[in-house]
Protein backbone atom coordinates (compact mmCIF):
# COMPACT_ATOMS: atom_id res chain seq x y z
CA UNK A 1 0.00 0.00 0.00
CA UNK A 2 2.59 2.30 -0.73
CA UNK A 3 0.79 4.19 -3.33
CA UNK A 4 -1.82 5.21 -0.72
CA UNK A 5 -0.52 8.74 -1.19
CA UNK A 6 -0.41 8.79 -4.65
CA UNK A 7 -3.71 10.75 -6.05
CA UNK A 8 -5.82 8.46 -7.88
CA UNK A 9 -8.22 10.50 -9.48
CA UNK A 10 -7.31 13.71 -10.27
CA UNK A 11 -9.86 16.69 -11.70
CA UNK A 12 -8.02 19.83 -12.80
CA UNK A 13 -9.92 22.83 -13.56
CA UNK A 14 -13.17 21.74 -15.20
CA UNK A 15 -15.73 23.07 -16.54
CA UNK A 16 -18.63 21.31 -18.24
CA UNK A 17 -21.91 22.64 -19.98
CA UNK A 18 -25.07 21.58 -21.19
CA UNK A 19 -26.20 22.88 -25.11
CA UNK A 20 -29.97 22.92 -25.39
CA UNK A 21 -31.74 24.40 -28.12
CA UNK A 22 -34.97 26.58 -26.82
CA UNK A 23 -37.11 28.13 -29.65
CA UNK A 24 -33.98 28.03 -32.07
CA UNK A 25 -31.54 30.05 -29.68
CA UNK A 26 -28.90 27.63 -28.19
CA UNK A 27 -28.63 27.88 -25.02
CA UNK A 28 -25.83 27.48 -22.62
CA UNK A 29 -25.88 25.90 -19.14
CA UNK A 30 -22.90 25.74 -17.46
CA UNK A 31 -23.03 23.03 -14.55
CA UNK A 32 -19.47 22.69 -13.52
CA UNK A 33 -17.47 25.80 -12.82
CA UNK A 34 -13.66 25.35 -12.73
CA UNK A 35 -13.48 22.33 -10.03
CA UNK A 36 -10.55 20.62 -8.82
CA UNK A 37 -10.94 17.37 -7.27
CA UNK A 38 -8.17 14.72 -6.14
CA UNK A 39 -8.98 11.57 -4.98
CA UNK A 40 -6.54 8.79 -3.61
CA UNK A 41 -6.47 5.53 -3.69
CA UNK A 42 -8.83 3.44 -1.19
CA UNK A 43 -10.78 6.83 -0.36
CA UNK A 44 -14.29 6.64 0.60
CA UNK A 45 -15.57 10.15 -0.66
CA UNK A 46 -19.40 10.86 -0.63
CA UNK A 47 -20.01 13.98 -3.08
CA UNK A 48 -23.20 16.11 -1.82
CA UNK A 49 -25.68 18.26 -3.31
CA UNK A 50 -28.96 19.13 -4.29
CA UNK A 51 -30.61 18.31 -7.05
CA UNK A 52 -28.73 20.22 -10.13
CA UNK A 53 -25.62 21.05 -8.40
CA UNK A 54 -23.90 19.20 -11.01
CA UNK A 55 -22.43 16.11 -8.72
CA UNK A 56 -23.78 14.01 -11.12
CA UNK A 57 -22.40 15.49 -14.27
CA UNK A 58 -19.35 15.10 -11.82
CA UNK A 59 -19.80 11.42 -11.64
CA UNK A 60 -20.19 10.78 -15.41
CA UNK A 61 -16.53 12.75 -15.86
CA UNK A 62 -14.85 10.19 -14.14
CA UNK A 63 -15.54 8.06 -16.49
CA UNK A 64 -15.28 9.14 -19.35
CA UNK A 65 -19.10 9.56 -20.48
CA UNK A 66 -18.44 13.53 -20.44
CA UNK A 67 -15.31 15.08 -21.60
CA UNK A 68 -14.38 18.22 -19.54
CA UNK A 69 -14.98 21.56 -22.37
CA UNK A 70 -12.16 22.99 -20.15
CA UNK A 71 -9.45 21.30 -17.91
CA UNK A 72 -8.10 17.78 -17.62
CA UNK A 73 -9.60 14.35 -15.91
CA UNK A 74 -7.14 12.00 -15.38
CA UNK A 75 -7.48 8.51 -13.54
CA UNK A 76 -4.88 6.66 -12.50
CA UNK A 77 -2.70 8.61 -15.37
CA UNK A 78 -4.62 7.78 -17.88
CA UNK A 79 -6.45 11.20 -19.42
CA UNK A 80 -9.95 10.35 -19.93
CA UNK A 81 -9.51 12.34 -23.69
CA UNK A 82 -7.51 9.64 -24.66
CA UNK A 83 -9.93 7.34 -26.79
CA UNK A 84 -7.51 4.56 -27.32
CA UNK A 85 -7.33 4.46 -23.20
CA UNK A 86 -10.98 4.39 -23.49
CA UNK A 87 -11.75 0.52 -21.89
CA UNK A 88 -9.03 0.66 -19.73
CA UNK A 89 -10.61 3.66 -17.70
CA UNK A 90 -13.98 2.62 -17.87
CA UNK A 91 -12.72 -0.76 -16.45
CA UNK A 92 -10.64 1.23 -13.78
CA UNK A 93 -13.87 2.92 -12.75
CA UNK A 94 -17.15 1.26 -13.10
CA UNK A 95 -20.30 3.12 -12.98
CA UNK A 96 -23.44 2.15 -10.86
CA UNK A 97 -26.28 4.30 -11.56
CA UNK A 98 -29.77 5.47 -9.84
CA UNK A 99 -32.37 3.29 -11.29
CA UNK A 100 -31.29 -0.43 -10.81
CA UNK A 101 -33.81 -1.90 -13.55
CA UNK A 102 -32.16 0.35 -16.35
CA UNK A 103 -28.69 -0.86 -15.89
CA UNK A 104 -29.35 -4.68 -15.41
CA UNK A 105 -29.32 -6.25 -18.85
CA UNK A 106 -29.39 -9.41 -19.46
CA UNK A 107 -32.91 -12.17 -17.53
CA UNK A 108 -30.72 -13.94 -15.50
CA UNK A 109 -28.90 -12.33 -12.74
CA UNK A 110 -25.40 -13.97 -13.24
CA UNK A 111 -25.59 -13.50 -17.15
CA UNK A 112 -25.82 -9.86 -16.15
CA UNK A 113 -22.63 -9.96 -13.88
CA UNK A 114 -20.75 -11.71 -16.96
CA UNK A 115 -21.65 -9.51 -19.39
CA UNK A 116 -18.87 -6.64 -19.04
CA UNK A 117 -16.41 -9.38 -18.47
CA UNK A 118 -18.10 -10.98 -21.83
CA UNK A 119 -17.47 -7.61 -23.62
CA UNK A 120 -13.90 -6.74 -22.56
CA UNK A 121 -13.02 -10.88 -24.07
CA UNK A 122 -12.13 -12.49 -20.38
CA UNK A 123 -11.41 -16.32 -20.83
CA UNK A 124 -14.81 -18.45 -20.18
CA UNK A 125 -13.56 -20.25 -17.16
CA UNK A 126 -12.23 -16.55 -15.74
CA UNK A 127 -15.17 -15.21 -16.47
CA UNK A 128 -17.15 -18.03 -14.06
CA UNK A 129 -14.63 -17.34 -11.68
CA UNK A 130 -15.15 -13.61 -11.59
CA UNK A 131 -19.13 -13.58 -11.39
CA UNK A 132 -19.27 -15.84 -8.57
CA UNK A 133 -16.51 -14.41 -6.69
CA UNK A 134 -18.58 -10.60 -7.28
CA UNK A 135 -22.27 -12.08 -6.48
CA UNK A 136 -20.17 -13.66 -3.49
CA UNK A 137 -18.86 -10.06 -2.21
CA UNK A 138 -22.24 -8.64 -2.65
CA UNK A 139 -23.93 -11.74 -1.01
CA UNK A 140 -26.36 -12.46 -3.93
CA UNK A 141 -24.65 -15.64 -4.48
CA UNK A 142 -27.70 -17.68 -4.01
CA UNK A 143 -29.79 -16.04 -6.18
CA UNK A 144 -27.35 -16.55 -9.13
CA UNK A 145 -29.76 -18.11 -11.40
CA UNK A 146 -32.91 -15.63 -10.79
CA UNK A 147 -34.74 -13.37 -12.93
CA UNK A 148 -33.94 -9.34 -12.13
CA UNK A 149 -37.28 -8.37 -12.37
CA UNK A 150 -38.35 -10.85 -9.06
CA UNK A 151 -35.78 -9.45 -6.55
CA UNK A 152 -36.06 -6.51 -4.41
CA UNK A 153 -34.83 -3.28 -5.71
CA UNK A 154 -32.31 -3.62 -3.01
CA UNK A 155 -31.03 -6.52 -4.17
CA UNK A 156 -31.13 -5.79 -7.69
CA UNK A 157 -28.45 -2.68 -6.90
CA UNK A 158 -26.45 -5.13 -5.45
CA UNK A 159 -26.72 -7.12 -8.58
CA UNK A 160 -25.82 -4.11 -10.94
CA UNK A 161 -22.76 -3.47 -8.30
CA UNK A 162 -21.59 -7.29 -8.94
CA UNK A 163 -21.89 -6.22 -12.82
CA UNK A 164 -19.18 -3.28 -11.81
CA UNK A 165 -17.27 -5.77 -9.49
CA UNK A 166 -17.14 -8.14 -12.09
CA UNK A 167 -14.56 -6.50 -13.63
CA UNK A 168 -12.27 -5.74 -10.90
CA UNK A 169 -12.40 -2.11 -11.13
CA UNK A 170 -10.03 0.20 -8.62
CA UNK A 171 -12.95 2.87 -7.91
CA UNK A 172 -16.59 2.54 -8.12
CA UNK A 173 -18.34 5.81 -9.10
CA UNK A 174 -22.17 5.36 -7.69
CA UNK A 175 -24.62 8.13 -8.70
CA UNK A 176 -27.06 8.12 -6.08
CA UNK A 177 -27.47 4.10 -5.70
CA UNK A 178 -29.53 4.19 -3.46
CA UNK A 179 -32.69 7.00 -4.40
CA UNK A 180 -34.71 4.44 -5.50
CA UNK A 181 -34.52 2.01 -2.54
CA UNK A 182 -36.93 1.61 0.14
CA UNK A 183 -34.83 2.02 3.87
CA UNK A 184 -34.05 -1.90 3.75
CA UNK A 185 -32.83 -1.89 0.29
CA UNK A 186 -30.22 1.55 1.16
CA UNK A 187 -29.11 0.22 4.37
CA UNK A 188 -27.99 -3.37 2.32
CA UNK A 189 -26.35 -0.82 -0.45
CA UNK A 190 -24.79 1.13 2.28
CA UNK A 191 -23.31 -1.87 3.53
CA UNK A 192 -21.90 -3.54 0.97
CA UNK A 193 -20.11 -0.28 -0.07
CA UNK A 194 -18.35 -0.07 2.97
CA UNK A 195 -17.26 -3.76 2.87
CA UNK A 196 -16.20 -2.53 -0.73
CA UNK A 197 -14.00 0.06 0.66
CA UNK A 198 -12.34 -2.19 3.32
CA UNK A 199 -11.41 -4.48 0.48
CA UNK A 200 -9.64 -1.41 -0.94
CA UNK A 201 -11.60 -0.34 -3.55
CA UNK A 202 -12.05 3.19 -4.01
CA UNK A 203 -15.46 4.69 -3.80
CA UNK A 204 -16.66 7.47 -4.84
CA UNK A 205 -21.00 7.98 -3.76
CA UNK A 206 -22.83 10.42 -5.02
CA UNK A 207 -25.82 11.75 -2.36
CA UNK A 208 -28.00 13.95 -0.99
CA UNK A 209 -28.85 11.96 1.90
CA UNK A 210 -26.96 13.14 5.07
CA UNK A 211 -26.69 10.08 6.66
CA UNK A 212 -24.70 8.74 4.46
CA UNK A 213 -22.80 11.01 3.46
CA UNK A 214 -21.84 11.14 7.56
CA UNK A 215 -20.34 7.47 6.62
CA UNK A 216 -17.79 8.50 4.39
CA UNK A 217 -14.63 9.48 5.52
CA UNK A 218 -14.45 12.18 3.29
CA UNK A 219 -17.06 14.30 2.06
CA UNK A 220 -17.16 16.81 -0.44
CA UNK A 221 -20.19 19.19 -1.36
CA UNK A 222 -20.93 20.82 -3.88
CA UNK A 223 -23.56 23.66 -5.06
CA UNK A 224 -24.18 25.68 -7.96
CA UNK A 225 -21.41 23.88 -9.65
CA UNK A 226 -18.36 24.31 -7.20
CA UNK A 227 -16.93 23.01 -4.64
CA UNK A 228 -18.02 24.97 -1.72
CA UNK A 229 -16.58 22.41 1.47
CA UNK A 230 -14.02 19.45 1.17
CA UNK A 231 -13.61 18.00 4.62
CA UNK A 232 -14.00 14.84 6.87
CA UNK A 233 -17.84 14.81 7.86
CA UNK A 234 -17.12 16.23 10.96
CA UNK A 235 -15.69 18.68 9.69
CA UNK A 236 -18.82 19.51 7.02
CA UNK A 237 -21.42 18.65 9.39
CA UNK A 238 -20.01 20.89 12.24
CA UNK A 239 -20.79 23.66 9.66
CA UNK A 240 -24.67 23.20 9.94
CA UNK A 241 -25.41 26.77 9.01
CA UNK A 242 -23.78 26.56 6.01
CA UNK A 243 -24.95 23.34 5.05
CA UNK A 244 -28.63 24.49 5.33
CA UNK A 245 -28.04 27.60 3.35
CA UNK A 246 -27.11 25.66 0.11
CA UNK A 247 -30.40 23.98 0.58
CA UNK A 248 -29.01 21.18 2.24
CA UNK A 249 -30.14 18.62 5.32
CA UNK A 250 -27.78 18.28 8.23
CA UNK A 251 -27.86 14.49 9.90
CA UNK A 252 -31.08 14.80 12.42
CA UNK A 253 -28.30 13.58 14.97
CA UNK A 254 -26.46 17.08 14.11
CA UNK A 255 -29.42 18.69 14.33
CA UNK A 256 -29.74 17.71 17.33
CA UNK A 257 -26.67 18.57 18.71
CA UNK A 258 -26.74 22.14 17.65
CA UNK A 259 -29.97 22.72 18.96
CA UNK A 260 -29.04 21.58 22.18
CA UNK A 261 -25.61 23.71 22.04
CA UNK A 262 -27.78 26.78 21.09
CA UNK A 263 -29.17 26.40 24.43
CA UNK A 264 -26.37 26.11 26.13
CA UNK A 265 -25.79 22.67 26.59
CA UNK A 266 -22.33 21.70 26.32
CA UNK A 267 -21.93 19.26 23.68
CA UNK A 268 -19.27 18.39 21.15
CA UNK A 269 -20.41 20.00 17.75
CA UNK A 270 -18.79 17.04 15.77
CA UNK A 271 -20.91 14.61 16.59
CA UNK A 272 -22.41 12.60 13.28
CA UNK A 273 -23.22 9.23 14.46
CA UNK A 274 -26.09 8.22 16.72
CA UNK A 275 -24.00 5.78 18.46
CA UNK A 276 -21.69 8.86 19.54
CA UNK A 277 -24.59 11.13 20.39
CA UNK A 278 -26.49 8.30 22.53
CA UNK A 279 -23.08 8.32 24.33
CA UNK A 280 -22.23 11.85 24.82
CA UNK A 281 -25.66 12.71 26.22
CA UNK A 282 -25.43 9.77 28.66
CA UNK A 283 -22.43 10.84 29.66
CA UNK A 284 -24.52 14.22 30.37
CA UNK A 285 -27.17 12.80 32.22
CA UNK A 286 -25.19 10.32 33.82
CA UNK B 1 -53.81 -9.83 -15.35
CA UNK B 2 -51.47 -9.11 -18.04
CA UNK B 3 -48.76 -10.20 -15.33
CA UNK B 4 -50.14 -13.90 -16.37
CA UNK B 5 -48.75 -13.89 -19.86
CA UNK B 6 -45.45 -15.62 -19.61
CA UNK B 7 -43.58 -15.19 -22.77
CA UNK B 8 -42.07 -18.13 -24.34
CA UNK B 9 -44.07 -20.51 -22.52
CA UNK B 10 -40.59 -22.29 -20.99
CA UNK B 11 -41.44 -25.01 -18.32
CA UNK B 12 -38.53 -26.25 -16.28
CA UNK B 13 -37.25 -29.39 -16.13
CA UNK B 14 -34.08 -31.67 -16.15
CA UNK B 15 -35.64 -34.21 -18.80
CA UNK B 16 -33.38 -35.97 -21.88
CA UNK B 17 -35.39 -33.18 -24.11
CA UNK B 18 -34.48 -30.40 -21.77
CA UNK B 19 -31.08 -31.51 -21.35
CA UNK B 20 -29.85 -31.20 -25.05
CA UNK B 21 -28.01 -28.65 -26.43
CA UNK B 22 -30.01 -25.56 -27.41
CA UNK B 23 -28.77 -25.73 -30.72
CA UNK B 24 -29.20 -29.26 -31.51
CA UNK B 25 -32.41 -28.64 -30.10
CA UNK B 26 -32.95 -26.08 -32.93
CA UNK B 27 -31.21 -28.26 -35.48
CA UNK B 28 -33.49 -31.46 -34.69
CA UNK B 29 -36.94 -28.85 -34.88
CA UNK B 30 -36.10 -28.44 -38.32
CA UNK B 31 -35.21 -31.76 -39.21
CA UNK B 32 -38.62 -32.97 -38.03
CA UNK B 33 -40.39 -30.17 -39.56
CA UNK B 34 -39.00 -31.15 -42.70
CA UNK B 35 -39.57 -34.55 -41.91
CA UNK B 36 -43.77 -33.47 -41.72
CA UNK B 37 -43.30 -31.55 -44.55
CA UNK B 38 -41.68 -34.45 -46.89
CA UNK B 39 -43.95 -37.29 -46.23
CA UNK B 40 -45.70 -37.55 -49.42
CA UNK B 41 -48.17 -40.16 -47.12
CA UNK B 42 -49.77 -40.82 -44.02
CA UNK B 43 -47.56 -43.59 -43.70
CA UNK B 44 -44.58 -41.05 -43.82
CA UNK B 45 -46.54 -38.52 -41.44
CA UNK B 46 -47.03 -41.48 -39.05
CA UNK B 47 -43.28 -41.43 -38.61
CA UNK B 48 -43.00 -37.77 -37.38
CA UNK B 49 -46.11 -38.47 -35.25
CA UNK B 50 -44.06 -41.64 -33.58
CA UNK B 51 -41.03 -39.25 -33.60
CA UNK B 52 -42.70 -36.39 -31.70
CA UNK B 53 -44.66 -38.67 -29.36
CA UNK B 54 -41.51 -40.11 -28.31
CA UNK B 55 -39.37 -36.74 -27.76
CA UNK B 56 -42.59 -35.36 -25.70
CA UNK B 57 -43.15 -38.41 -23.57
CA UNK B 58 -39.96 -38.04 -22.81
CA UNK B 59 -39.84 -34.53 -22.02
CA UNK B 60 -42.34 -35.03 -19.06
CA UNK B 61 -44.71 -31.81 -20.74
CA UNK B 62 -48.37 -32.64 -19.96
CA UNK B 63 -50.76 -33.48 -22.36
CA UNK B 64 -52.84 -30.42 -21.55
CA UNK B 65 -49.94 -28.19 -22.37
CA UNK B 66 -50.10 -29.44 -25.95
CA UNK B 67 -53.57 -29.12 -26.59
CA UNK B 68 -53.68 -25.62 -25.18
CA UNK B 69 -50.38 -24.90 -27.70
CA UNK B 70 -52.88 -26.31 -30.78
CA UNK B 71 -55.86 -24.45 -29.93
CA UNK B 72 -55.09 -21.03 -31.00
CA UNK B 73 -54.67 -22.41 -34.38
CA UNK B 74 -57.93 -24.21 -34.83
CA UNK B 75 -59.75 -21.75 -37.00
CA UNK B 76 -56.81 -21.45 -39.34
CA UNK B 77 -56.78 -25.82 -39.54
CA UNK B 78 -60.74 -25.44 -40.00
CA UNK B 79 -60.18 -22.92 -42.67
CA UNK B 80 -57.52 -24.58 -44.57
CA UNK B 81 -59.56 -27.73 -44.38
CA UNK B 82 -62.58 -26.24 -46.03
CA UNK B 83 -60.40 -24.70 -48.58
CA UNK B 84 -59.44 -28.43 -49.61
CA UNK B 85 -62.22 -30.13 -48.98
CA UNK B 86 -64.21 -27.74 -51.88
CA UNK B 87 -61.36 -26.94 -54.31
CA UNK B 88 -59.49 -30.20 -54.50
CA UNK B 89 -61.82 -32.01 -57.50
CA UNK B 90 -60.18 -35.19 -58.63
CA UNK B 91 -61.05 -38.59 -57.06
CA UNK B 92 -64.09 -40.47 -57.18
CA UNK B 93 -66.73 -38.09 -55.69
CA UNK B 94 -68.65 -38.69 -52.34
CA UNK B 95 -71.01 -36.12 -52.14
CA UNK B 96 -72.37 -33.41 -55.05
CA UNK B 97 -74.82 -30.89 -54.16
CA UNK B 98 -75.33 -27.81 -56.80
CA UNK B 99 -72.08 -26.96 -57.60
CA UNK B 100 -70.30 -27.92 -54.22
CA UNK B 101 -68.53 -31.53 -54.96
CA UNK B 102 -66.54 -33.67 -52.26
CA UNK B 103 -64.37 -35.50 -53.67
CA UNK B 104 -62.21 -38.36 -52.02
CA UNK B 105 -59.08 -36.91 -53.33
CA UNK B 106 -60.57 -33.43 -51.30
CA UNK B 107 -61.24 -35.17 -47.96
CA UNK B 108 -58.02 -37.11 -47.89
CA UNK B 109 -56.31 -33.15 -48.36
CA UNK B 110 -57.84 -31.85 -45.49
CA UNK B 111 -57.52 -34.51 -43.05
CA UNK B 112 -53.40 -34.69 -44.56
CA UNK B 113 -53.12 -30.68 -43.54
CA UNK B 114 -55.37 -30.77 -40.58
CA UNK B 115 -52.91 -33.83 -38.94
CA UNK B 116 -49.33 -31.87 -40.78
CA UNK B 117 -50.28 -28.34 -38.91
CA UNK B 118 -51.75 -29.63 -35.55
CA UNK B 119 -47.75 -31.43 -35.67
CA UNK B 120 -46.23 -28.92 -36.77
CA UNK B 121 -47.13 -27.00 -33.85
CA UNK B 122 -46.91 -29.65 -31.47
CA UNK B 123 -43.37 -30.00 -32.55
CA UNK B 124 -42.18 -26.06 -32.09
CA UNK B 125 -44.19 -26.36 -28.84
CA UNK B 126 -41.85 -28.91 -27.62
CA UNK B 127 -39.23 -26.79 -28.40
CA UNK B 128 -40.06 -23.55 -26.58
CA UNK B 129 -41.49 -25.59 -23.49
CA UNK B 130 -38.10 -27.17 -22.70
CA UNK B 131 -35.68 -24.90 -23.84
CA UNK B 132 -35.78 -21.36 -21.83
CA UNK B 133 -35.71 -18.19 -23.90
CA UNK B 134 -32.25 -17.28 -22.87
CA UNK B 135 -31.04 -20.37 -24.40
CA UNK B 136 -32.30 -20.32 -27.74
CA UNK B 137 -31.66 -16.93 -27.77
CA UNK B 138 -28.13 -18.59 -26.94
CA UNK B 139 -28.57 -20.91 -29.63
CA UNK B 140 -29.55 -18.70 -32.50
CA UNK B 141 -26.60 -16.25 -31.86
CA UNK B 142 -24.54 -18.98 -31.99
CA UNK B 143 -26.11 -20.78 -35.24
CA UNK B 144 -26.19 -17.74 -37.15
CA UNK B 145 -22.92 -16.15 -36.57
CA UNK B 146 -21.17 -18.08 -39.17
CA UNK B 147 -23.52 -15.89 -41.25
CA UNK B 148 -21.30 -12.98 -40.20
CA UNK B 149 -19.26 -12.84 -43.21
CA UNK B 150 -21.98 -11.96 -45.13
CA UNK B 151 -22.69 -9.06 -42.22
CA UNK B 152 -25.65 -10.50 -41.36
CA UNK B 153 -25.64 -8.84 -37.69
CA UNK B 154 -26.07 -12.04 -35.77
CA UNK B 155 -24.74 -10.85 -32.34
CA UNK B 156 -27.00 -8.07 -32.60
CA UNK B 157 -30.33 -9.77 -33.19
CA UNK B 158 -29.75 -11.62 -30.17
CA UNK B 159 -28.46 -8.97 -28.18
CA UNK B 160 -31.88 -7.39 -29.17
CA UNK B 161 -33.95 -10.32 -28.21
CA UNK B 162 -32.06 -10.66 -24.99
CA UNK B 163 -32.76 -7.18 -23.98
CA UNK B 164 -36.66 -7.64 -24.94
CA UNK B 165 -36.87 -10.84 -22.51
CA UNK B 166 -35.33 -8.49 -19.77
CA UNK B 167 -37.66 -5.56 -20.57
CA UNK B 168 -41.06 -7.09 -21.20
CA UNK B 169 -41.88 -8.38 -17.32
CA UNK B 170 -40.75 -4.50 -16.80
CA UNK B 171 -42.71 -2.69 -19.50
CA UNK B 172 -45.50 -4.68 -18.67
CA UNK B 173 -45.74 -3.95 -14.84
CA UNK B 174 -44.90 -0.26 -15.99
CA UNK B 175 -48.56 -1.00 -18.31
CA UNK B 176 -50.44 -1.64 -15.54
CA UNK B 177 -49.44 0.86 -13.23
CA UNK B 178 -50.19 3.36 -15.98
CA UNK B 179 -53.52 2.31 -16.19
CA UNK B 180 -54.13 2.28 -12.67
CA UNK B 181 -52.68 6.17 -12.78
CA UNK B 182 -54.95 6.94 -15.82
CA UNK B 183 -58.08 5.24 -14.13
CA UNK B 184 -57.63 6.92 -10.94
CA UNK B 185 -57.88 10.37 -12.94
CA UNK B 186 -60.69 9.10 -14.43
CA UNK B 187 -59.46 7.73 -17.72
CA UNK B 188 -62.51 5.27 -18.92
CA UNK B 189 -61.36 2.05 -20.55
CA UNK B 190 -63.87 -0.41 -20.60
CA UNK B 191 -66.83 1.14 -22.17
CA UNK B 192 -68.05 2.45 -25.63
CA UNK B 193 -67.44 1.08 -28.75
CA UNK B 194 -64.18 -0.81 -29.81
CA UNK B 195 -63.23 2.71 -31.39
CA UNK B 196 -64.02 4.69 -28.56
CA UNK B 197 -61.51 2.05 -26.58
CA UNK B 198 -58.58 2.32 -28.53
CA UNK B 199 -58.98 5.81 -28.26
CA UNK B 200 -58.96 5.54 -24.62
CA UNK B 201 -55.50 3.32 -24.90
CA UNK B 202 -53.79 6.74 -26.27
CA UNK B 203 -53.18 8.31 -22.45
CA UNK B 204 -51.50 4.78 -21.83
CA UNK B 205 -49.25 4.07 -24.60
CA UNK B 206 -47.82 7.72 -24.64
CA UNK B 207 -46.18 7.37 -21.03
CA UNK B 208 -45.61 4.12 -21.76
CA UNK B 209 -43.07 5.21 -24.86
CA UNK B 210 -41.92 7.81 -23.28
CA UNK B 211 -40.41 5.60 -20.31
CA UNK B 212 -39.32 3.24 -22.71
CA UNK B 213 -37.16 5.44 -24.24
CA UNK B 214 -35.63 7.05 -21.04
CA UNK B 215 -35.38 3.00 -20.34
CA UNK B 216 -33.40 2.71 -23.59
CA UNK B 217 -31.10 5.88 -22.65
CA UNK B 218 -30.40 4.50 -19.07
CA UNK B 219 -29.35 1.14 -20.37
CA UNK B 220 -27.40 2.44 -23.35
CA UNK B 221 -25.48 4.11 -20.88
CA UNK B 222 -24.87 1.45 -18.55
CA UNK B 223 -23.96 -0.87 -21.43
CA UNK B 224 -21.41 1.46 -22.73
CA UNK B 225 -20.06 1.80 -19.13
CA UNK B 226 -19.29 -1.90 -18.59
CA UNK B 227 -17.37 -1.51 -22.04
CA UNK B 228 -20.04 -2.73 -24.48
CA UNK B 229 -18.69 -2.53 -28.12
CA UNK B 230 -20.73 -5.08 -30.21
CA UNK B 231 -19.89 -8.42 -31.06
CA UNK B 232 -16.11 -8.13 -31.81
CA UNK B 233 -13.79 -9.62 -29.78
CA UNK B 234 -16.83 -10.63 -27.17
CA UNK B 235 -16.48 -14.12 -25.21
CA UNK B 236 -19.31 -16.00 -23.04
CA UNK B 237 -19.38 -17.08 -19.79
CA UNK B 238 -21.31 -20.17 -20.86
CA UNK B 239 -20.05 -22.42 -22.88
CA UNK B 240 -22.28 -24.78 -24.84
CA UNK B 241 -20.92 -28.40 -25.32
CA UNK B 242 -22.53 -31.01 -27.77
CA UNK B 243 -22.24 -34.24 -25.86
CA UNK B 244 -23.34 -37.85 -25.95
CA UNK B 245 -26.94 -37.50 -25.68
CA UNK B 246 -27.09 -34.86 -28.27
CA UNK B 247 -25.07 -36.72 -31.23
CA UNK B 248 -27.51 -40.15 -30.20
CA UNK B 249 -30.93 -37.22 -30.42
CA UNK B 250 -29.17 -36.73 -34.00
CA UNK B 251 -28.69 -40.35 -35.48
CA UNK B 252 -32.28 -41.20 -33.65
CA UNK B 253 -33.01 -38.13 -35.51
CA UNK B 254 -31.61 -38.95 -38.97
CA UNK B 255 -32.91 -42.20 -38.72
CA UNK B 256 -36.64 -41.10 -38.70
CA UNK B 257 -35.96 -38.56 -41.33
CA UNK B 258 -34.46 -41.63 -43.09
CA UNK B 259 -37.53 -43.34 -42.68
CA UNK B 260 -39.98 -40.85 -43.95
CA UNK B 261 -37.97 -40.93 -47.06
CA UNK B 262 -37.68 -44.21 -47.41
CA UNK B 263 -41.56 -44.58 -47.35
CA UNK B 264 -41.69 -41.65 -49.73
CA UNK B 265 -39.81 -43.73 -52.41
CA UNK B 266 -41.34 -47.09 -51.57
CA UNK B 267 -44.99 -46.78 -50.27
CA UNK B 268 -46.08 -43.44 -50.77
CA UNK B 269 -49.36 -43.98 -49.43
Amino acid sequence: MDNMDKSFIEVENVSFSYYSDEDGESKQNKVLKNVSLSIKKGEFTAILGHNGSGKSTLAKLLNAINLPDEGKVYIDGMDTADESRLFDIRKTVGMVFQNPDNQIIAAVVEEDVAFALENIGVEPSEIRRRVDEALKAVGMYEYREHAPHKLSGGQKQRVAIAGVLAMKPECIVLDEPTAMLDPIGRREIMKTIKELNSLGVTIVLITHYMDEAAQAKRVVVIDNGEIVLDDTPKGVFSQAKKIKDMGLDVPQVTELTHALYDCGVGLDLDIITEDECYNALFELLK
Amino acid sequence: MIKDITIGQYFPGSSLVHRLDPRMKLGLTVMYIVMLFIAKGFLGLGVGIVFLTAAFLSSGIQLSLMTKSVKPIVPVILFTGVLNLFFVSTGEVLVSWGFIRITEDGLRTMIFMAVRIIFLICGTSLLTYTTSPIALTDAIERVLSPLRIIRFPAHEIAMIMTIALRFIPILIEETDKITSAQKARGADLESGSVLQRAKALVPILIPLFVSAFRRAEDLALAMECRCYHGGDGRTRMKQLKVGFIDWLALAVTSLFLAGVILLNIFLPL
